[in-house]
């Protein structure tokens, strides 16, 4: 029991940061490639279309 | 093991970024700018001012609008970075078979390879790479649609290449293909402006440069993870 705690906690103490790190990484892609504010919108306009994200 | 994998990402990314935009503008966007002269209507198809000039040489140089392109292709592919550096730092965790505890660059392209099929390609099956004023649905409903197709493909291939099971693979199948038989959003009314050449060479070229991009990207995400850090996290 004790041993399975131990293992437990420290894959998450592993696992944390690889999470934050995956959390970062979609936001970035929320407002580089999914937010329809008008201003980021134009600005990301031509990326959006070459990578292939919904554009308008 | 956070700021390995940031920094990775980091540099990765807009090595990435910056080689995809840079491909982007010499082969995407003449393409993309000949289309929206169909767009606006400047140019139009079959009409009586019908186009006699069939090369993408319409071109204009705009510098803020190519810098802006290259930032956020850097953007992007830094997002996906932090996305795949993650993972590939999961899988060095977590598999006793490796016994080297680096994923090789040869192994990294693999990876690029197999997220540009989950992130580009597999949408692009149901939602073909958009050219300026083709007709389309609802934003949200492609959007959703987007995500779910990246989502299921994703795990897909990632059940193909780790799983150990028939069972697991098969699973792997039905999800990499399921969204494709729901199906992908469509448009009632077909009445994009633009020739069929223009929107099809648009396509396949933002497929190339998008392949070439994730190559690079999973090429120097596992380069950059593998480096000895001084700290030892």
């Amino acid at each position: 029991m004790t041993n399975l705690t131990i293992s437990r906690s420290y894959s998450l103490n592993r696992l944390l940061p690889l999470i934050l790190a995956i959390m970062l990484g979609v936001s970035v892609l929320a407002v580089a490639g999914h937010a329809q504010s008008p201003t980021l919108h134009g600005a990301a306009h031509d990326t959006r279309h070459a990578t292939g994200f919904p554009c308008h | 093991m956070f700021t390995r994998v940031v920094i990775s990402a980091l540099f990765a990314g807009c090595i990435a970024g910056l080689a995809g935009g840079l491909l982007q503008l010499f082969f995407v966007q003449p393409v993309l700018l000949h289309a929206e002269l169909y767009e606006t209507g400047q140019l139009t198809h079959f009409g009586s001012s019908s186009s006699a000039d069939t090369h993408h040489t319409d071109s204009t140089f705009d510098l803020t609008r190519d810098l802006l392109s290259l930032g956020f292709s850097m953007a992007i592919y830094v997002g996906y970075g932090l996305i795949i550096t993650a993972l590939m730092a999961f899988r060095l965790d977590n598999d006793d078979t490796i016994s080297l505890r680096i994923i090789s660059h040869r192994q990294g392209m693999i990876w690029g390879l197999a997220g540009f099929i989950a992130v580009q390609f597999a949408p692009s099956f149901g939602l073909p790479p958009e050219v300026p004023g083709v007709a389309s649905t609802s934003l949200e409903a492609r959007q959703i649609w987007w995500l779910a197709t990246v989502l299921a493909t994703a795990f897909g291939i990632w059940l193909i290449a780790f799983g150990r099971t028939p069972i697991v693979f098969a699973l792997a199948i039905l999800l990499i293909l399921a969204p494709h038989v729901i199906g992908a959003p469509e448009p009632q009314i077909l009445q994009g402006p633009v020739p069929p050449e223009i929107a099809s060479h648009f396509a396949s070229r933002a497929l190339g440069v998008g392949m070439a991009a994730w190559i690079i990207l999973g090429l120097c995400c596992s380069y950059f993870l593998a480096q000895p850090d001084p700290n030892n996290d």
